[in-house]
């Protein structure tokens, strides 16, 4: 008995050791607590307002909470370098910033005297994007202006796949842009076809990019193929906002319709639907999802069961429009840029408490940052490994459908039992019935009926394969069925 | 209200003197990594890209002699010292790491044709066409080092002459027997003027005898009739003897696995047998495009380099099809001799144009001290790229060697021969009675008879 429990011992350890992530023991890694939020008694978590979060926890994380009044230059759009050390916001009337948020000293503050719709930080904090007036620019930490994108067009919406090192738009066409920022060479440029949108995000998971059109459709797109891959019906009215979980599988949608959809992607379906309306979201590293409407801003988080419901919530002075609300990776923060300045709040237990320094290290050196620099540009994947499934690298092909006869086999086979009736030597009959007439008709007779098969069964499968066809949209989840028959007409 | 925020103080992360490490932290929950096997991937086509930019098999060359070299020995019990012989009688040792010869040895009137060196590493054997077999003391390690060693030379410790001349020679593992191949085969002991025993199987001369380094008595020898037999010193008739369609020229047992050896073949390919069973080859090893002249394995048993007639040599894996590697070089003719050093790090040539050549066993791998972190990043790419190495473009860039053009021009054309062979024998049996003409595998359809 000791040895078999030895040897399950043995085991579970060997399997803790290969498992990953969550699974496996790695506590004594973990230097950095977990942050959380938990009420005691009749108290609710939503009832927390900041300033009493603020009387709780230490001095360095009420640093983390301030409002930025900048009533001039609104509304407010902002960014995070991938290590949340650095902001980048953005005034729709031309105000450009960089923050260290460490020391909350800005690092260059700009006024470039045009629109500026949307910003993104590039590999790292050195350089960035902004989506102007007419073109989109790349400047860098200085605020020297490198690069000047024209072939972009208008940019209403820009992300960045850190991992391909490709920056993408989308413009007032509608259009659907890729360029890859080490060579500058434009890699895919594709129509969406479904109007215009602002509304663009990357799936971190597999770095497929996701469009919301005013008809209630969710597209997502990859670099190499100029249709999309999947096309969703999410709302009965335009969608709003999306965002997307860090582990890829959940998918929130917000529309006009009302309606907030939280989507598994691995089935297409909607697991939740929650009422309100939503002007941005965003999933943290945890996976709470903050949302906002007008001045409110609200952070659901899973309890014990799955589904999302109510963990805290801001309300803004009156008047004030959110724009946008991202959380700091590796922070308890989410910053909101909104129309007279930005905000960053506290939401206890959003953030992921241990960074990786090979992956994300705020406390990066710049000489750190050069190495990391030449090592992602080592590790810089090619576009054709952005597929919906980022596990199939590398695995085995399925083993593909029977193919189906050819044409020509078909005939020949139909030839051959033609020629078969045809040889078939006819019996000799009592007296009449064995006349050259009747045995010519009979010869004939047998022909067609060879031939009527063939006929048949061609039929046949035409019509299993429409029955078949019938039974598979029937199968797919409603989201994607509008668009399974049409591709099939 | 418990609440409690991520509050990391700056302390903790950074160094706090210039000269200390950075503070390095790790989390490895998959989120943070995404599309990790599409990183993997870049990461093993980027080791395969760099494997090609770094083969540079080529060590140097170890000039001297004045003759073609026929035979080679590594002495077992020193690293840096190599035997070689020529055709014109003379022997030298060579010191590998500075590829300068340390000491000669003549006294050959004709070619020598076989050496070897005792267990101990203390004695040199070799033989020749001239009827001599002649023993010879090896210098000691430190001789070895010394500066003004070129030009000293041994007397030999014994010379022994006999009734005919020898084709080859190999010492026991352990014991202090060794056997001569010629006209017979004979063993001598390191005292005895004359062989102490001697075997004879038919009439025709024995090319190659090569001693199993499992079981001291047993042998094996491959004869100008195109056998190969194995021998039992205990017993006074030769054990089991296999006929092949053509010539084996030389012998290698697998050191790890003592009952396998494998036999560099005429017909360009090597057969890898396990020894008590003969009836079939265990694996052959094709690529070789003219006669294999000489084999010799790694002291690991996993891998053995072969020297052809085709001026190349190539690295087999000791199960493999086709060879792992290739070497050549626009100089180097005739491979008549190889070895594997006894770190398996390196492989010695020796050719017709009289000069030794040492190569790399792996031809991307770095000589000299590696830091453990590099020896981790090496370790590192070497197992992504063992991962993705059956995805097409890993493959291709892993396969690809350059050839010169008659080797590329030759093995087209043995392509096409064994093709349309192949189509005949097919067509041949497709139109004769079924069962009359069974299939034969090709580890079984070189193989004559085994005799017992």
């Amino acid at each position: 008995m000791e040895e078999i429990h030895d040897v399950s011992d043995e085991l579970e350890i060997k399997v803790k050791k290969y498992q990953r992530g969550e699974a496996a023991d790695l506590e004594w890694l973990m230097q950095t607590e977990e942050g959380r939020l938990e009420a005691e008694g009749l108290e609710k978590t939503w009832r927390f307002n900041q300033q009493a979060i603020a009387s709780e926890v230490d001095v360095a994380s009420r640093k983390n909470q301030f409002d930025l009044v900048l009533p001039d230059l609104g509304p407010y759009t902002l960014d995070y370098t991938s290590s949340g050390r650095y902001m980048l916001s953005a005034g729709r009337k031309g105000h450009l910033s960089i923050i260290d948020l460490h020391t909350l000293k800005p690092i260059k503050d700009m006024q470039v005297r045009e629109t500026v719709r949307d910003v993104v930080f590039l590999h790292n904090e050195l350089f960035f994007a902004a989506a102007q007036k007419k073109y989109t620019y790349i400047y860098n930490r200085e605020g020297t202006e490198l690069h000047c994108l024209k072939e972009h067009g208008a940019v209403l919406k820009l992300q960045f796949l850190k991992n391909h090192f490709l920056l993408s738009s989308i413009n007032k066409l509608g259009q659907l842009h890729y360029q890859d920022i080490t060579t500058g060479q434009m890699i895919g440029n594709y129509r969406s076809g479904l109007g215009r949108t602002d509304v663009l995000q990357l799936n971190p998971y597999n770095s497929v990019l996701t469009s919301g059109h005013s008809g209630g459709t969710v597209s997502m797109w990859k670099p190499t193929s100029p249709s999309p891959l999947v096309k969703m019906l999410c709302h009965r009215g335009p969608v709003t906002a999306i965002a997307f979980h860090p582990n890829g599988h959940l998918m929130a949608t917000a529309g006009m319709d009302k309606k907030l959809k939280i989507w598994d992607l691995r089935k297409y379906e909607a697991i939740q639907t929650l009422p309100g309306l939503a002007k941005s979201l965003d999933f943290s590293q945890k996976g709470m999802l903050a949302t906002s409407t007008g001045s409110f801003v609200q952070v659901l988080a899973t309890s014990d069961s799955q589904d999302y419901s109510r963990y805290m919530i801001h309300t803004m002075p009156k008047g004030y429009q959110i724009n946008k609300v991202l959380f700091r990776p590796y922070e308890d923060v989410l910053g909101i840029g909104h129309s007279s300045g930005l905000s960053s709040i506290l939401i206890p237990g959003s953030g992921e408490p241990n960074f990786d320094s090979w992956v994300a290290n705020p406390y990066e050196t710049a000489k750190q940052r050069r190495e990391k620099e030449v090592r992602v540009l080592l590790d810089k994947l090619p576009p054709e490994s952005i597929m919906l499934d980022p596990t199939q690298i590398g695995n085995l092909r399925t083993s593909r459908k029977k193919e189906k006869p050819t044409k020509e086999e078909i005939e020949a086979e139909k030839a051959a039992a033609v020629a078969a009736v045809k040889n078939v030597s006819l019996k000799k009959k009592t007296k009449g019935r064995s006349k050259p007439s009747k045995m010519a008709r009979k010869k004939q007779e047998g022909i067609e009926q060879a031939k009527r098969s063939f006929v048949e069964q061609n039929e046949d499968g035409v019509m299993k394969k429409k029955q078949k066809r019938i039974t598979e949209t029937s199968e797919l989840p409603v989201a994607l069925q509008p668009f399974v028959s049409r591709k099939a007409t | 209200m418990r609440v409690k925020v991520i509050s990391r103080s700056a302390d903790e992360f950074t160094r706090e003197r210039s000269n200390d490490l950075q503070r390095v932290s790790r989390n490895y929950d998959p989120n943070l990594r995404t599309q990790e096997k599409a990183v993997e991937y870049v990461r093993a086509l980027n080791a395969a890209k760099l494997d090609k930019v770094f083969a540079r098999p080529f060590i140097g060359a170890m000039d001297g002699h004045i003759d073609a070299i026929s035979c080679m020995a590594k002495n077992p019990s020193h690293l840096k010292g190599v035997f070689s012989g020529s055709m014109d009688g003379d022997i030298r040792l060579w010191d590998i790491a500075s590829r300068k010869t340390v000491c000669q040895y003549p006294g050959h009137q004709g070619a020598v044709r076989g050496l070897t060196v005792s267990t101990d590493g203390r004695i040199l054997v070799s033989c020749g066409s001239d009827c001599t077999v002649r023993l010879w003391r090896v210098p000691l390690a430190s001789g070895i080092e010394s500066d003004d060693s070129s030009d000293s030379s041994d007397k030999s410790l014994a010379s022994y002459v006999w009734k005919n001349a020898f084709l080859a020679v190999d010492h026991q593992w352990e014991g202090n027997l060794f056997a001569t191949a010629g006209a017979q085969v004979d063993i001598w002991d390191h005292n005895r003027s004359q062989p102490v025993n001697s075997f004879k199987w038919g009439n025709d001369t024995v090319i190659s005898v090569r001693f199993n380094p499992g079981e001291p008595n047993i042998f094996a020898t491959s004869g100008s009739d195109r056998t190969i037999a194995v021998y039992d010193l205990r017993s006074s008739s030769p054990a089991i003897k296999v006929e092949m369609r053509t010539k084996t020229n030389s012998i290698a047992w697998n050191p790890m696995e003592p009952m396998n050896f494998t036999a560099a073949n005429e017909n360009c390919n090597c057969y890898s047998y396990d020894a008590r069973n003969l009836k079939e080859a265990k694996c052959v090893h094709k690529d070789h495009v003219s006669a294999v002249m000489d084999i010799d394995y790694s002291p690991t048993g996993r891998e053995f380099v072969t020297g052809s007639y085709d001026r190349t040599v190539r690295i087999f894996q000791y199960n493999g099809g086709h060879s792992r590697e290739i070497y050549h070089t626009k100089r180097m003719q005739r491979v008549f001799c190889v070895k594997f050093s006894c770190d398996a790090s390196y492989v010695i040539s020796g050719s017709d144009d009289t000069n030794l050549r040492l190569w790399k066993a792996k031809a991307s791998e770095q000589l000299g001290v590696i830091l453990p972190r590099e020896r981790k990043k090496h370790e590192y790419m070497e197992a992504v790229k063992n991962r993705y190495k059956h995805l097409p473009e890993v493959k291709r860039i892993l396969r690809h060697r350059h050839l010169p053009k008659p080797i590329y021009k030759a093995s087209a054309l043995r392509r096409t021969m064994t093709d349309s062979e192949k189509r005949k024998e097919d067509r041949r049996r497709a139109h004769s009675a079924p069962g009359s003409m069974p299939k034969t595998s090709v580890r079984k359809n070189r193989i004559v008879q085994e005799i017992e």
